[in-house]
């Protein structure tokens, strides 16, 4: 099944990784940047890896037909470093004006500090004044409900910016319903021990239907696996799931969701998924 | 709130898809508990995540369908105020109810 695989970070993966999500049914993938494991120094090592999302990883996944778009912003691990943040928000504008950025992200918070709150008060205000998409990480483990209220708070005082443009990923069972209830889309990223199971993510499905919910691989440099979201299709169809239903949360909610950036290019053959034509 | 897709598949269907996997993720809950008791399970009485833990297994023993909630919550930070300074870099999985009790 053809499928778009919103949240992966593909600058961990190898090439054989982009030939796996191809002979797969993946038809694009967008990126967020994320913490390597480890904080940068600078805010010019910050730029080279936004030079390596917007450069060289769309050629790299283009030899697989795949395309590629990424989100550029403050990643929550390293947000804590409010000098860094300044600068790094300082250059962002010119990086989101490139042909591939769909929006902000991945912005939000990770210990859910001051600090943390203070950068991702400043780039939401960012992503409204300058009408971009906004993808946002959600704190993992025991942090993550406490920091879910903390991100829909702030993302209620700007009025600006429309909910059904902002998508608050790695949902799970005790945050799905506080991003629905307030008109975000949610993201359940499959991912061994620390996200959520495929098994999961379809009893989610099962409880809130399909409505501004999309499914990631979230895929990195930690156990985790490119192919995640094939492998959801496949415990959807373990569950009886129709085709229909399945096709809709993989291919057609992603690019009804990222349809709203007119840099996003719907992919060739799957025109009949475009947003005017589902509900 | 969106409109909910309960599953195709029937209770007695469910559990004769799902049952052998969920016998081993049980068997293996149980040995991991006493792999902690044989090494001295005392010492792990205080440990705040195994507390939680037991109160977790616990909680699989109620009636109703939202076990897993419940279980989210037990391991959730209950607090509202953000951390003053970053403590460390990432989560461990659950909090520490003491905390509270100090603050």
């Amino acid at each position: 099944m053809k499928y778009i695989d919103h949240h992966a970070h593909m600058v961990s993966r190898t090439t054989d990784d982009y030939a796996q999500m191809a002979l797969t049914g993946c038809l694009a993938v967008t990126e967020p940047t994320f913490w390597a494991g480890w904080d940068r120094s600078t805010v010019d090592g910050m730029e080279d890896y936004f030079r390596q999302l917007t450069g060289f990883e769309p050629k790299r996944a283009a030899q697989y037909g795949i395309a590629h778009y990424t989100w550029l912003g403050m990643n929550p691990k390293e947000s804590d470093n409010r000098e860094l943040s300044r600068q790094v928000l300082d250059r962002l504008p010119g990086w989101l004006e490139k042909p591939t950025v769909l929006g902000v992200g991945e912005i939000g918070l990770n210990r859910v500090t001051r600090n943390e709150i203070a950068t991702f008060t400043e780039q939401v205000a960012m992503a409204e004044a300058l009408r971009q998409l906004v993808l946002i990480h959600t704190p993992h483990l025991e942090d993550k409900h406490k920091g879910t209220k903390w991100t829909v708070d702030v993302l209620q005082r700007h009025a600006g910016l429309a909910p059904g443009r902002v998508l608050v990923d790695h949902a799970e069972e005790h945050t799905i319903e506080m991003i629905l209830d307030n008109g975000f889309w949610a993201g359940l990223t499959l991912y061994p021990q620390t996200k959520v199971s495929a098994q999961r993510a379809v009893d989610m499905l099962e409880r809130y239907g399909a409505d501004r919910i999309l499914v990631a691989g979230a895929c990195d440099w930690g156990p985790s696996e490119p192919v995640a979201v094939p492998k959801f299709v496949m415990e959807m169809r373990r569950r009886k799931h129709p085709e229909s239903f399945i096709q809709r949360v993989v291919l057609e909610n992603p690019i009804r969701f990222l349809s709203q950036s007119p840099k996003f290019t719907v992919p060739a053959g799957t025109e009949e998924a475009t947003p005017t034509s589902i509900g | 709130m969106s409109t909910s897709k309960p599953s195709p598949l029937t209770p007695t269907e469910l559990v004769d898809e799902y049952f052998i996997e969920n016998r081993n993720r049980l068997l293996e809950l149980a040995a991991f508990l006493d792999r902690v008791d044989r090494a001295g399970g005392e010492a792990s009485a205080n440990d705040f995540r195994m507390q939680v833990f037991r109160e977790g297994v616990a909680a699989l023993a109620g009636t109703g369908a939202d076990r897993l909630h419940r279980i989210q919550m037990l391991l959730s930070d209950p607090t509202h105020e953000p951390l003053p300074a970053l403590d460390r870099k990432g989560a461990v999985g659950a909090y520490d109810k003491s905390k509270v009790a100090r603050r």
